[in-house]
């Protein structure tokens, strides 16, 4: 149980509110799946201090007091969310302004062949079965007390399948905006590949204002059917102030390749669970983020590989450039379980500090309990290499630009793995805005 | 042009420079000779600006400016370039950007225009061709992965680019064979004109046969303690340099007063 229990009953009497302005939506699957969200909500609590997978970050603002959902969507118009679409990409698009659909904005007809789009709240025919066969299937039971908060106040989302045996060339994407009302959102993706379709989903957070008062409990979803390859980018772009809790919880059948990309570019706080079970054998697994703290910013990314079947690989890359009194933490866990021969799995966390009153902690976590496993690790921090920098300087490039130059090659190497070219360019403009910030942000180092 | 007047340095509390006089006129190459541990690297560091080095003593005048109070990138942008003795490797950095983004800052000290990548390319062809680099180089990351020869090249070619009106050599030699020794040295050789002027530091008399020095200088202890024409190599080749060591004591013996 929770230590804070006026936040849990705050909830359960938000939850007793919502569910009476639902009109009859009451008896439907979806909110069959919210009441069992709430009960567990209250049964087991949100994390506090003492949870050991919150150690590095205090939950309590997250987490001690209730932050009253937000019912009604602000206003959002084409011109607010340009600088979040990628323009390159004239794909699907679904946008949701503080949590609701808002089809005036979103492109969701004309769809490639193979692949379906359809916001929770009006469901196409046929995604019903989808819907009560996955919602919440992988994240109800998570230890996340989030993740439970999202379920049980989530009134809309993005469902996306994508047919057996096709490709969807053009990435899939799915902006949730803020319009900066105060309270709790609840952004919902769910991805269902089927096997051997091929598939990309870009997902952005992103607001309109500071984001003062606004926590985001996100919850995305993702099932890959065998042999299926899909990556998944998630571009944090949240207000300065803005706070966030999400759970990306992804289950892959054998002969998948999966992709996540996390961008955590900018919000107050930033906590990300990433849950990934390889089921199936022969699959490929990555991980890869790039975290971009500054000022009192704190990112937290909490991972975890779990090898269920034999002979697959996870590869993991975590890269943070770490400005101002701002803290970067990182937890990987790889659990290889006894039935999981032959994994071969490797994991790497990088962090730049670039002032003196930066933070971070990485923290590798590997339990293994297969005999025959390839799992390495490996973590380093510090600061530019002061060679590099001299080099540089010595070619006439001067000191600010110089360490912009190395900074930017350093987060390149995560933009680069972005397959497709205008998805790349749209994050490599981002990453690089944010990165003259806290490059900027050097607190009292020269 | 450069006018070394009594240089002191020190790294980490150790002095290394002990007053080292040297002046280099427009147009002119030195070679400084000099056993390991000399002081030779040190010098060529301090005229670049290395932090490592701190300066005790003494001044450096270039083009009648101190160059001691000039940052590093400023001494590089008004031409003074130093050929590292170990070029640093940049993972993610494209030799291309880097090679652009360097001209581009000198070219905007000299009141130049800033090249495009398509003038850019004309010219980094002509100047690869120069030290028989393969364009492929351009794609990849600074320095990594290069064998030593090809580091060499690349600091030539970087050289060659930027077109220093002072060009210091750090043991640029050390490591290649005949080859690539001929192609560093064409390089050099190419570059040369009457206004521009170089300091070649090196172990071996063997560069010098390409690069044929105005002046060698022996340094030792953290001074200049001979200086000569480039025959002065060669005797340094035949005799090694403890016929310099045992004269320069001796006469260090006869000029020491009574009671120092």
């Amino acid at each position: 149980m929770a230590a804070d229990n006026d936040t849990i009953s705050g909830y359960a009497a938000a939850f007793e509110g919502f569910e009476a302005a639902l009109n009859g939506g009451a008896r439907s699957p979806l909110h069959a799946r919210r009441r069992e969200a709430i009960a567990r909500l209250q049964e087991h609590g949100l994390p506090t201090a003492r949870f050991e997978a919150w150690r590095h970050t205090n939950p309590a603002p997250l987490a001690s007091g209730c932050f009253a959902p937000v019912m009604t969507a602000g206003k959002l118009s084409a011109e607010a969310i340009r600088p979040f679409v990628v323009s390159a990409i004239d794909g699907p698009l679904l946008v949701f302004a503080d949590g609701q659909f808002v089809p005036g904005l979103s492109r969701v007809s004309d769809l490639p062949d193979g692949v379906q789009v359809h916001s929770l709240s009006a469901p196409g025919s046929g995604t019903a079965a989808i819907i009560s066969g996955n919602l919440a299937a992988l994240t109800l039971g998570a230890e996340h007390g989030f993740a439970a908060l999202n379920t049980a106040f989530v009134r809309d989302g993005a469902i996306v399948t994508i047919n057996a045996g096709c490709t969807v060339d053009l990435p899939v994407q799915i902006l949730h905006v803020s319009t900066g009302q105060a309270g709790l959102t609840t952004p919902r993706t769910l991805v269902v590949a089927a096997a051997g379709s091929r598939a990309s989903v870009v997902e952005t957070f992103a607001s309109t204002t500071s984001g003062a008062g606004v926590l985001t409990s996100s919850v995305a979803e993702i099932v890959v059917g065998a042999g299926a390859v899909v990556e998944h980018t998630r571009i944090h772009l949240h207000g300065a102030e803005s706070l966030h809790a999400g759970t990306l919880h992804v289950t892959e059948a054998q002969d998948a390749r999966f992709t996540a990309h996390t961008f955590c570019l900018a919000g107050r706080i930033l906590r990300e669970d990433v849950h990934t079970v390889l089921r199936g054998e022969h699959i490929e697994s990555t991980l890869n983020g790039l975290s971009l703290p500054l000022g009192d910013d704190h990112v937290d990314n909490y991972t975890t590989i779990e090898h269920v079947a034999p002979d697959c690989s996870s590869h993991e890359l975590y890269k943070g450039v770490v400005g101002g009194r701002a803290h970067n933490v990182f937890r990987g866990k790889i659990h290889v379980h006894q039935a999981a021969q032959r994994t071969d799995a490797y994991q790497s966390n990088q962090n730049l500090l670039m002032s003196d009153d930066a933070e971070i902690n990485s923290k590798p976590q590997l339990e293994i309990y297969a005999d025959d496993v390839k799992c390495s690790h490996g973590s380093t921090t510090g600061q530019l290499d002061p060679d590099a920098l001299f080099y540089l300087r010595a070619r006439g490039v001067g000191l600010q630009q110089a360490r912009g130059v190395l900074t930017r090659a350093f987060a390149g190497e995560l933009v680069d793995r972005l397959q497709h070219e205008g998805l790349r360019n749209h994050v490599e403009r981002l990453v690089s805005t944010r990165l003259d910030a806290v490059l900027a942000d050097q607190g009292e180092a020269r | 042009m450069l006018k070394i007047t009594n240089l002191h340095a020190t790294v980490e509390g150790t002095e290394i420079l002990k007053g080292i006089n040297l002046e280099v006129a427009p147009g002119e190459i030195h070679a400084i000779m000099g056993p390991n541990g000399s002081g030779k690297s040190t010098l060529a560091q301090v005229l670049a600006g290395h932090d490592a080095f701190t300066v005790t003593e003494g001044t450096v005048r270039y083009e009648n400016e101190d160059l001691l109070d000039m940052a590093p990138e400023d001494r590089a942008r008004k031409g003074v370039f130093l050929a590292f003795q170990y070029p640093v490797e940049i993972p993610g950095v494209n030799s291309a950007y880097f090679l652009r983004t360097g001209l581009n800052e000198v070219r905007k000290a000299r009141g130049e225009e800033e090249i495009d990548a398509y003038d850019f390319l004309a010219l980094i062809r002509a100047k690869m061709a120069l030290v028989e680099m393969d364009e492929s180089f351009l794609k990849r990351s600074v320095n990594e992965g290069f064998s030593g020869g090809e580091k060499k090249r690349h600091e030539v070619l970087q050289m060659a680019v930027l077109e220093p009106r002072l060009a210091i050599l750090d043991e640029t030699d050390s490591g290649l064979d005949i080859d690539a020794l001929r192609v560093v040295a064409n390089g050099v050789n190419q570059l040369h004109t009457p206004q521009n002027s170089a300091i070649v530091v090196t172990h071996y008399q063997r560069l010098l046969e390409y690069i044929v020095p105005d002046y060698v200088h022996v340094l030792m202890g953290g001074r200049i303690v001979r200086s000569g024409g480039k025959e002065l190599a060669l005797q340094l080749e035949d005799r090694g340099y403890d016929w310099i060591r045992e004269e320069t004591a001796a006469a260090a013996a006869t000029t020491q007063p009574a009671g120092a």
